[in-house]
């Protein structure tokens, strides 16, 4: 059964795209992930174009991250004041990127912005997930955990503007939270990710948090930053599904539950690892697009100039 | 079938009164609307009509211009980045020629690119200054050839088919990224290489239901849908975690 989405203008069977959500949800319930990072690939890949398939993630992840927030919310491990200046540097970061999209696409570069991106920070995140978690998996068989300690003290505790955080047991800088959640806006803007895989490790290892309120906070952040970016998209490019971010969530809240049940009988490291080939297979395939001859050396730019 | 209804109404039509026809060309389209709806997968229309004996017919379909960028990638560093663009101005959005028999055989050179019968007799024009002849041309070939992997212009489908000496038909396919707006059907009679008459039947592409209600505020109202998409994700995700909350 064929359906056309009005903003992405093609038609697509909707057992493929509620499949496709379920699919990425699952794996994103499985592993804990946002999930954006593989589903914009993949609507590229059937043939949506990449602003469209970005605009129409950050509003798919709105949604995921409600649903993901009210969970971690009812345990308390949701730092509403960390959250708050996470998100002023977020709102102002997804406001940068929204503009350079907009830039980026009118240069007729912003497919290729996107894409290398793509590769960059998923080769990045998955090599280091590989062998972070073979290491883990290999050190799990000789010996049991290292005690850590509760966070390093490093050069940017001398910062100014201190603000105590409770929840989080922090007496930190406001200035290093804002930069992270800027650069999060900025990626949710122009590669539809919850930028989750960047602020989760910049959290625990950057700020120190503990990893209880991390994913909650995160979420929290997340909501507030994609919900910018869905507007600001709307508003100045016209680029966001409405339609195919419901069949995708629809899909993708199924697939989420499923794959949530399926992870508490899986082991963290095998999980983790799968992970990472998944993702450096993703970005291989992103890559291998990238420099390979293409069949035809001249295309049609797809947003008209004004 | 109703168009075979149609087709054999004028068929008899004109069967009854052989010497009665005062206009040479006369030509319809079964449709006169193509309504982009939720489902929409394509569609044909059925072109048909009569012509005087022993004439050819060429059908010229055209969407509405709009102004159509080319990119030439070239590579830096290993990588394939878009390098060269030539804007071409009032570029037919959809484009589908049909003949009762091979262009070439049937009109001239001349005929064809005053009329545009035939994609590569188009009138491409680039707004941009000085551009080597070599260089317009390649890019005007790579402007046919990728709209053509589109489906927008329309490389094979029916031939015009005679019933009889005058009556004839085609089929018209619009594929589903077909672009909405207004279209000129054009029908021309040829006698010896030359046009004889000539005739234009309008044809709307359109979206309907749902989705033009959607297209149609994402573009007017965009704030407000912005707003609204935020609002029924958000509403979704409530509702997921109300649905799947474990006790």
């Amino acid at each position: 059964m064929n359906i056309y989405l009005p903003i992405a203008e093609i038609s697509v069977n909707v057992f493929l795209l509620l499949g496709m959500g379920g699919a990425v949800g699952f794996l994103s319930g499985l592993f804990g992930v946002g999930g954006g990072f593989l589903m914009t690939p993949l609507l590229i890949f059937i043939g949506v174009s990449p602003a469209v398939a970005v605009a129409t993630e950050a509003n798919q992840i709105v949604a995921s991250s409600v649903s993901g927030v009210l969970a971690h919310w009812r345990r308390g491990n949701v730092d509403f004041r960390m959250g708050g200046v996470l998100l002023v540097g977020g709102t102002l970061g997804s406001m940068f990127g929204v503009w350079l999209f907009t830039y980026l696409r009118s240069l007729g570069q912003l497919d290729l912005v996107i894409t290398l991106c793509y590769v960059v920070f998923l080769s990045t995140v998955g090599g280091l997930m590989f062998i972070e978690s073979s290491r883990a998996l290999f050190r799990r068989r000789r010996q049991g955990d290292v005690k850590r300690k509760l966070h390093q003290h490093h050069w940017m505790h001398g910062l100014p503007f201190k603000m105590r955080f409770r929840k989080s047991k922090l007496y930190i800088s406001a200035l290093l939270p804002i930069l992270i959640g800027f650069i999060v806006g900025v990626l949710a803007a122009i590669m539809g990710v919850s930028g989750g895989f960047i602020m989760v490790p910049a959290m625990i290892y950057l700020l120190g948090m503990p990893t209880s309120v991390v994913v909650g906070t995160s979420l929290f952040q997340i909501i507030f930053v994609t919900a910018t970016v869905t507007f600001l998209q709307a508003s100045h490019n016209q680029t966001v599904d409405a339609l195919l971010a419901l069949i995708l969530l629809t899909g993708g809240v199924i697939g989420a539950q499923i794959g949530t049940r399926a992870g508490t009988r899986l082991r963290g490291e095998q999980l983790r690892i799968l992970l990472a080939l998944m993702v450096l297979a993703v970005c291989g395939k992103l890559f291998f697009d990238l420099v390979v001859t293409p069949d035809d050396l001249y295309a049609i730019g797809k947003a008209a100039v004004h | 079938m109703k168009l075979r209804a149609v087709l054999l109404s004028i068929a008899v039509l004109f069967l009854a009164m052989p010497g009665a026809a005062q206009t040479p060309l006369v030509a319809d389209l079964s449709e006169h609307q193509i309504q982009i709806t939720t489902g929409f997968v394509g569609t044909d229309v059925l072109l048909f009509g009569t012509v005087e004996p022993d004439s050819n017919v060429v059908v010229v379909v055209r969407g509405p211009e709009e102004e159509t960028t080319v990119w030439r990638k070239g590579r830096y560093a290993g990588i394939w980045v878009n390098e060269r663009r030539i804007v071409f101005e009032r570029v037919p959005s959809f484009y589908a020629v049909r003949s009762s028999a091979p262009l070439g055989e049937v009109a001239s050179a001349i005929t064809r690119s005053r009329h545009g019968m035939g994609a590569e007799y188009l009138r491409l024009r680039s707004a941009g200054e000085d551009i080597a002849e070599q260089v317009l041309d390649d890019f005007k070939s790579a402007l046919i050839r990728n709209k053509q992997r589109e489906g927008l212009f329309a490389t094979k489908g029916d031939k015009i088919t005679f019933l009889g000496g005058q009556l004839f038909r085609t089929r018209l396919h619009f594929p589903a990224n077909v672009p909405t707006g207004f279209y000129d059907v054009e029908v021309f009679m040829l006698q010896d290489g030359r046009v004889t008459h000539a005739q234009t039947t309008p044809l709307i592409v359109r979206k309907a239901g749902l989705g033009a209600d959607i297209f149609f505020f994402a573009h007017n109202y965009s704030a407000i849908y912005g707003i609204i998409a935020v609002l029924l994700a958000a509403v979704a995700g409530v509702l997921a975690a109300f649905i799947f909350r474990k006790n």
